[in-house]
């Protein structure tokens, strides 16, 4: 696999923002996903959960309610706003005032037509969906206390709203209660606090289910507004619900960091009857679970300690396959690190800076396994704030180090960095900075990329277009836009410009990969399109060959010169990938090449890097994947009849980035899950036994 | 030789009573469970044993109400027979023979005429794997019949009772073995199974322990090594099933049990804590917790009224639904191992053993009931293993049961040997021992043996021991030298040694004079009186062993064995060697009440029993492989009436009886044929008849009628008996018998009702003046009455004759009586008068 000195980087101190709220479409398979820091990701659960799209957050934005109409996604925050996202071009589309203080909480019922906000000033109030905005349509009858929670009845003519203290049902068409059911408060202490609804759902059968402060789930009977059966569930709250489409499963998330399932059952077999009875327990969390969701296979779940948490249901799915495996998703689906090659620098994107830093430098050769005394210390040479509100959705920094990019949803910066030699002024006096003007036409960007000769600048703009940008010492010129003839208005999530400067490979969200050819500025060809989303691409630099990975952990190359898939590809295709690499859980974000071996491939996911040396045999499926170390232990000719082109090294975990610098050296950006997890406030208090 | 003829080798008392679940009859007044070869029926309120259930001839192993008669009860046991049982009365009914050894049994009413049994595959006895199969039990009138219907339920089931259970009305039988769980539906006839890995991630261990089903719902609780316990649910689908978990013990789950309407789920383990769940409200629990030792099953009477658990230390504690201990059925405690002698407690005839940690038991052998613990050690027990703790290693009774002596020590690994010696002196008012003298450290090294002088007529009481260290020490009861208010209390007497060698076994004679004290091969003979050497005995090579003197007429002999398997007896009047025998005595035993000594020899892993006369060169008794292994521990119990034996053989029985201790820690004892015949007869006679309940209308007139009945048996003394009987019958009489239209009015009754329940204060002599005024004319009354109430009565007591119905007048309501039945004279001719 060939030996490398590492520079094993610990300083991106990244923090994942915590999980606030969840929706699910059923119908699309995708979850919708809200961060503290107003953030919104969606996964596509029906393309091995991968992270599709990612909208920054906005200061002053926290999304404390998200709700599916139809395709189209809509939020609620403290803020008091409603506020549609454009999909497509990954931003609010417009925000409507609700003028009734903070929402907690939106929903919309079974039809589609009617959002429902529930708001700090006791109201909840009517939005008529229409085509491309949303009306307010009227009141409910006001309450005292504020509306935290509600939930539609599947017919639309009852809404069931959770207060302090109770809940009240609601006649939609008159907007009048027409039930008034008192929650018990806590036990104890807790007796005086009024007690929260935290979150609550109607079903058809018009049970009411309602998760409150006082760690109860209960049951009510819609119809006569009687308690039918409490469960103490936690001492702390409960402060999630969620049902299973067909209603037969129910699962609430606590503060204690557990989620426990709801079934309804029938108590005995043959019988009719049944009943609400708890059964699992699920401990994924550390803090709060916040928000959750249930698919039809599994559970999910996210809250305070920033991970989403895919519990399948075992009684659901086959034992023993990639569906039954528990998943955790703690870092995004992207890189968040840029590494000049050239220059030995790193860029780390933040969502309110991005932070340049100097590799360090040792001297002398070791042992493999040796770690080298450092000569001089990697220092951080800029930390760049953003301007405005919004947070950064991308970054770029040139190979050479010469520029630095970073857009947000409503504006893209360009900076030119100079160095003043290498001497130690530098820290001193940090490189001077100069905003470049920008043609208009580059007013947001989803995706940057800087040519390998730093002369280019490529932004992925709107309906998977690319915008080419001429980058020199005085100005910056507007050349060219690249559109796909496919016309697909998704966003274009993946960039890569090729080394000799002749490429320029795209992906989209719809699985589409087009490469154009930068000397002619047009569609070079477009990459048969695979039902998976790529997750990575790069085209490597001495044969031409793009190499691709799916979110299915498929390898793809393609030859843009014959334009057709390599013979490897064909051979791998055929063969078919070891069980042992298909079962991973996080997609490879990274791919990068050998010089030295244009054999060799390195790609990484969060948990591994791995060296694909495309001119030794592939692993045959039934056998064991040797790993490196048993490889090594193993005789001479036994070493050679087992080895195979997938050499995988879990050496460093909770990678960020592998990237080969040009002097050789391997870069590894680690982010250890401990430090994330020792900077999370703490935890709910909880007994354990024998402490 | 003898030969031992018609004498026995059996358990008496002392049984495990916590070996199986334990089952409460369906009204709560009786606790059923095995014992040994026997069932016991004891009553919930009173504790006391009221039948032995006697038949089987190896261990029982199981016990089940009959589902179709509550008054019937099944015993399975491990000599391959099922035995019914008429528990009231203690009558086997039925015996089935199945024909292999059964572990335990099930039935539900479901299942009409077809018991489940658990039994070895194969039928061989040492293989591993158990089946669970269906006996149909035929319908025979015969007292034994043969079963032989059987057919195989379920394969590969565990041997532990509390691994199976039926489920819901008898639908469905649910076995839990290693980590698989399996139920079987026999109208589908189907099973489905379910495992669980075998740990998890956070170490917890998954292995099934017990099983327990609903009665109402499809629900089924299992028990889990780490302490869990799952609910499962929806177990008729392959993939759909679902449980939640429950943690509250540490331990593995023991035992589980849901309460008859479903509400609760009780479960116990290690901890001794017995934990009531609330179904369906899990996070709701009572505890009843500091239970003694941990719970090995728990069982719940049909009625949910009462609960009971089995402990470890062979306890059954019966709890009421309201967690609350109501009674403790207390078994000999066991341990692994005895370290005291078994003695025999003189004043309370009580056999005397370690018992709980630090404690010494009082266990009447006649009864089978342990009396009481006496805490020796009076210091907490830490429930920890590995942790060295004191304990009771030799005790004492003097001759009149007035003293006490224990020894008790602790050897921790690195320390020196902490050892404390005791005396407790009886005290009769609180009938208890109390602690007399703590002698600490009373030797420097562990006490080998300790003895009391057992001279009836000595003035004060001696005690020797002996020690490691090479001396023995007698104490002496002294009077408090320094000050006046402390009564007297024990001090060292003399320190004896010999040659500086270690002594074993001490030995005083019957009358007191003289002490032997064994010193390796030596023995010497002491005066405690002056406490000079008189003589030395030795017969090398070999240590001795054990000492005994001889007692009545044969207290000139001075008996002992030696390592090197000899047992001599020793002349004392000539201190020579009288006689000698090569046997290897692992104990030597001297009856206290004859000249009977006893002596166990160990050979080829068996041990033999001899029991001779030291007079005699003949042994009067000897019995072959009386149990496997060394009996190290035994004891003569003097019986409290003599046996009238006259068989050669068995006389030596006929004084006392002997107990000895298996190694595998079962009590056992000699028995002769007669003996178990006078036995039978007597459960046999006990016939209990309370069948009514008791109510306070019951008191009334139960009570009435009862003593009606003994007057019967003395009509002579017919009158002079009235005096007891109950106030208020005849008012009570009168009310319920004459018809309602021709009582006066309520009002006038009641005050008078009223007053027949108030104690009477006439004077006795003037009421028997008036009795004998009234006789003449009361006789002709009752007649009449005397009629009215045998008509009602029950037709037994109709053989009565007429004039038993007097006896029915108190004569201290007489003058009420006299009263109302001038005032029915009244109205009967008030009433005539009217028709007329």
């Amino acid at each position: 696999m060939g030996e490398f000195k590492v520079h094993r980087v610990r300083f991106f101190d990244y923090m994942p923002s915590a999980i606030r709220a969840m929706a699910l479409c059923r119908r699309s398979e995708r979850l919708a996903l809200a961060r503290a820091d107003g953030a919104l990701e969606i996964f596509n659960f029906a393309d091995n959960y991968f992270q599709e799209k990612l909208i920054p957050g906005q200061d002053g934005r926290a999304v404390e309610a998200l709700c599916w109409v139809g395709q189209r996604l809509f939020s609620a925050g403290l803020n008091g706003e409603i506020t549609e996202y454009d999909l497509e071009n990954l931003r609010p589309k417009y925000t409507v005032e609700a003028y009734g203080g903070p929402i907690w909480t939106i929903s919309t019922n079974s039809q589609g037509t009617v959002l429902a906000a529930g708001c700090e000033d006791g109201t909840v109030k009517m939005f008529e969906i229409l085509e491309e905005r949303i009306q307010f349509q009227r009141n409910l009858d006001r309450q005292k206390g504020r509306i935290i929670s509600l939930s539609w009845h599947p017919s639309g003519t009852l809404i069931a709203a959770g207060m302090m203290d109770m809940i009240r049902i609601f006649d939609a068409d008159t907007g009048h209660a027409t039930h008034r059911l008192l929650v018990e408060r806590g036990i104890g202490a807790s007796k005086s606090r009024e007690v929260v609804v935290w979150s609550i759902a109607f079903l058809s059968d018009h049970t009411i289910i309602s998760g409150d402060s006082a760690g109860k789930v209960q049951m009510w009977d819609g119809l006569t507004g009687t308690l039918v059966r409490t469960h103490l569930v936690t001492k702390w709250d409960v402060l999630a619900l969620a049902v299973s489409q067909d209603e037969s499963s129910l699962v609430a998330g606590t503060s204690e960091g557990t989620v426990v399932q709801f079934q309804f059952i029938s108590s005995s077999v043959g019988q009719q009857d049944k009943d609400w009875v708890r059964t699992r327990t699920f401990k994924n969390h550390s803090h709060d679970v916040r928000a959750l969701a249930h698919t039809e296979t599994a559970v999910v779940s996210g809250g305070m300690d920033t991970q989403l948490v895919v519990r399948p249901l075992l009684d659901k799915v086959e034992k023993n396959t990639q569906e039954s495996a528990l998943r955790k998703i703690a870092f995004p689906h992207r890189s968040l690190v840029c590494c000049a090659k050239k220059a030995g620098l790193l860029l780390f994107q933040f969502p309110d800076h991005l932070e340049l830093w100097r590799l360090g430098e040792s001297e002398g050769h070791g042992k493999p396994g040796d770690s080298l005394a450092v000569k001089r210390k990697p220092e951080k040479l800029i930390q760049l704030k953003r301007k405005g509100e919004d947070h950064i959705c991308c970054s770029a920094l040139s190979p050479c180090g010469g520029w630095l990019a970073y857009a947000t949803v409503s504006s893209v910066r360009l900076y030119r960095l100079q160095f003043n030699n290498n001497n130690i002024s530098i820290t001193k006096s940090p490189p001077s900075l100069q905003v470049s003007k920008l043609p208009k036409i580059l007013h947001s960007a989803h995706q940057l990329c800087f040519s390998s000769d730093s002369s280019r600048l490529f932004a992925s703009s709107s309906h998977s277009s690319v915008i080419v940008v001429a980058l020199s010492q005085s100005e910056c010129k507007y050349l060219h836009t690249l559109k796909p003839k496919s016309g697909s208005r998704q966003p274009v999530h993946l960039l890569f410009a090729s080394e000799d400067g002749k490429w320029l490979a795209t992906a989209n969200t719809d699985c589409e990969i087009h490469v154009h050819n930068l000397h002619k500025l047009k569609l070079h060809c477009t990459v048969p399109v695979y039902s998976s989303c790529p997750t990575a691409i790069a085209i490597h630099p001495t044969t031409s060959n793009l190499v691709m990975v799916h979110a299915d952990q498929q390898i793809f190359e393609f030859s843009l010169v014959q334009k057709e898939y390599t013979e490897w590809s064909r051979k791998l295709q055929r063969q078919g990938l070891h069980p042992l690499w298909v079962q991973r859980d996080t997609p490879v974000t990274h791919i990068t090449f050998n010089p030295e071996n244009p054999a060799h491939i390195i790609l990484h996911d969060m948990f591994m890097f791995c060296i694909v040396d495309q001119s030794l045999p592939l692993p045959e499926a039934k056998t064991l994947l040797y790993n490196q170390m048993t490889l090594k232990s193993l005789p001479e000719p036994e070493r050679i009849k087992h080895n195979h082109a997938f050499k995988i090294c879990k050496n460093f975990q909770h990678l960020m980035c592998v990237s080969l610098l040009e002097d050789h050296s391997l870069v590894v950006v680690e982010r250890p899950m401990l430090e994330i997890m020792s900077q999370l406030p703490a935890a709910v208090r909880q007994k354990k036994f024998a402490t | 030789m003898v030969e031992h003829g018609d004498i026995r080798v059996v358990h008496r008392g002392g049984s495990k009573i916590d070996f199986r679940e334990p089952v409460i009859t369906n009204d709560s007044r009786f606790l059923l469970c095995a014992s040994g070869e026997c069932v016991k029926v004891f009553s919930t309120s009173t504790e006391e044993c009221i039948h032995n259930l006697q038949g089987h001839t190896d261990l029982v192993t199981g016990l089940l109400l009959k589902p179709s008669n509550h008054l019937q009860v099944y015993s399975c046991s491990a000599d391959g027979t099922v035995r019914l049982w008429d528990f009231t009365d203690g009558i086997l009914i039925k015996t089935y023979v199945i024909g292999c050894p059964i572990y335990s049994i099930y039935a539900s009413a479901n299942h009409e005429g077809i018991i489940f049994i658990v039994t070895s595959t194969l039928n061989d006895k040492r293989s591993e794997l158990f089946q669970l199969v269906a006996v149909h039990l035929p319908q025979s009138g015969d007292q034994l019949v043969e079963a032989r219907e059987l057919s195989a339920v379920l394969g590969d089931v565990s041997c532990n009772p509390e691994a199976i259970a039926f489920g819901r009305g008898g639908e469905y039988i649910v076995s839990a073995k290693g980590l698989q769980l399996e139920v079987y539906f026999f109208k589908k006839q189907k099973s489905y199974r379910f495992s669980l890995k075998e740990d998890n991630k956070k170490g917890g261990k998954n292995t099934f322990m017990c099983v327990a089903c609903h009665p109402k719902d499809d629900c089924i609780a299992t028990g889990h090594e780490d302490g869990k316990i799952r609910l499962w649910r929806n177990f008729n689908h392959k993939k759909e099933y679902t449980y939640c978990t429950l943690h509250w013990h540490h331990s593995a789950v023991s035992s589980l049990r849901f309460t008859p309407e479903g509400t609760n789920l009780l479960s116990g383990g290690m901890e001794s804590v017995l934990v009531q769940w609330r179904y369906n409200q899990e996070s709701q629990r009572d505890f009843l917790p500091r239970l003694g030792a941990a719970i090995t099953h728990i069982a719940v009477s049909p009625d949910g009224a009462l609960f009971c658990t089995s402990h470890a230390d062979n306890k059954i504690t019966i709890i009421q639904s309201c967690v609350k201990v109501s009674a403790v059925i207390q078994g000999l405690v066991k341990g692994e191992s005895v370290s005291s002698d078994l003695i025999v407690d003189p004043r309370s005839k009580a056999l005397v053993l370690n018992g709980k940690p630090g404690h010494l038991q009082f266990y009447s052998l006649q009864r089978d009931k342990l009396l009481f613990n006496l805490d020796i050690v009076q210091q907490e027990y830490i429930h920890e293993s590995g942790l060295q703790q004191f304990e009771v290693v030799k005790a004492a009774f003097d001759a009149s049961g007035n003293w006490l002596a224990t020894v008790e020590e602790r050897k921790q690994k690195a320390a020196e040997l902490e050892l404390n010696l005791k005396l407790w002196a009886f005290d009769e008012q609180t009938q208890s021992f109390v602690l007399n003298t703590t002698i600490s450290a009373p030797h420097e090294a562990r006490i080998t043996a300790m003895c009391f002088c057992h001279a009836v007529d000595s003035q004060t009481t001696m005690l020797v021991s002996t020690s490691k260290d090479g001396h023995f020490k007698a104490w002496q009861l002294a009077a408090a030298a320094h000050t006046e208010d402390e009564g007297p209390s024990w001090s060292c007497d003399f320190v004896g040694a010999y040659h500086s060698l270690a002594p074993e076994c001490c030995c005083f004679s019957a009358d007191g004079s003289l002490l032997a004290v064994s010193f390796q091969e030596v023995v010497t003979v002491w005066s405690p009186a002056s406490w000079e050497l008189l003589t030395t005995l030795s017969q090398p090579p070999g240590a001795v062993r054990d000492l005994c003197f001889g007692r009545l007429s044969c207290s000139k002999y001075l008996l002992g064995t030696t390592e090197k398997n000899l047992l001599c007896c020793w002349n004392l009047l000539t201190c020579s060697l009288e006689w000698s025998t090569s046997m290897d005595v692992s104990l030597l035993l001297a009856d206290p009440v004859s000249e009977n000594m006893a002596a166990f020899c160990c050979q080829e892993g068996c041990t033999d029993l001899f029991v001779f006369k030291p007079s005699e060169p003949r042994p009067l008794f000897s019995h072959k492989a009386v149990c496997s292994g060394k009996v190290t521990r035994a004891v003569f119990a003097p019986r409290e009436e003599m046996l009238e034996s006259c068989e050669e053989s068995s006389q030596w029985l006929n004084r006392s009886q002997l107990y000895f201790l298996t190694p595998y820690m079962d009590l056992m004892t000699f028995t002769t044929k007669a003996e178990e015949q006078r036995l039978m007869a007597s459960s046999q006679q006990l016939v209990i008849d309370d069948s009514v309940a008791m109510t306070p209308f019951y008191l009334l007139l139960g009570k009435h009628r009862q003593q009606r009945e003994e007057d019967q048996d003395s009509l002579s003394g017919l009158f002079a008996e009235r005096k007891h009987l109950p106030q208020g019958s005849v008012a009570i009489k009168e009310l319920l018998q004459t018809p309602a239209h021709v009582l006066p009015s309520t009002s006038f009754l009641c005050s008078m009702f009223v007053q027949s329940l108030l104690v009477s204060v006439t004077d006795a002599r003037e009421e028997k003046q008036h009795a004998e005024e009234e006789m003449e004319s009361q006789k002709e009354e009752e007649d009449s009455e005397g009629e009215m109430e045998f008509s009602t009565s029950r037709p037994e007591e109709a053989s009565v004759g007429n004039q038993a119905a007097e006896s029915a007048a108190p004569p201290l309501t007489k003058a009420q009586g006299r009263e109302l039945r001038r005032l029915k004279k009244l109205d009967h001719s008030w009433l005539f008068s009217l028709l007329d």
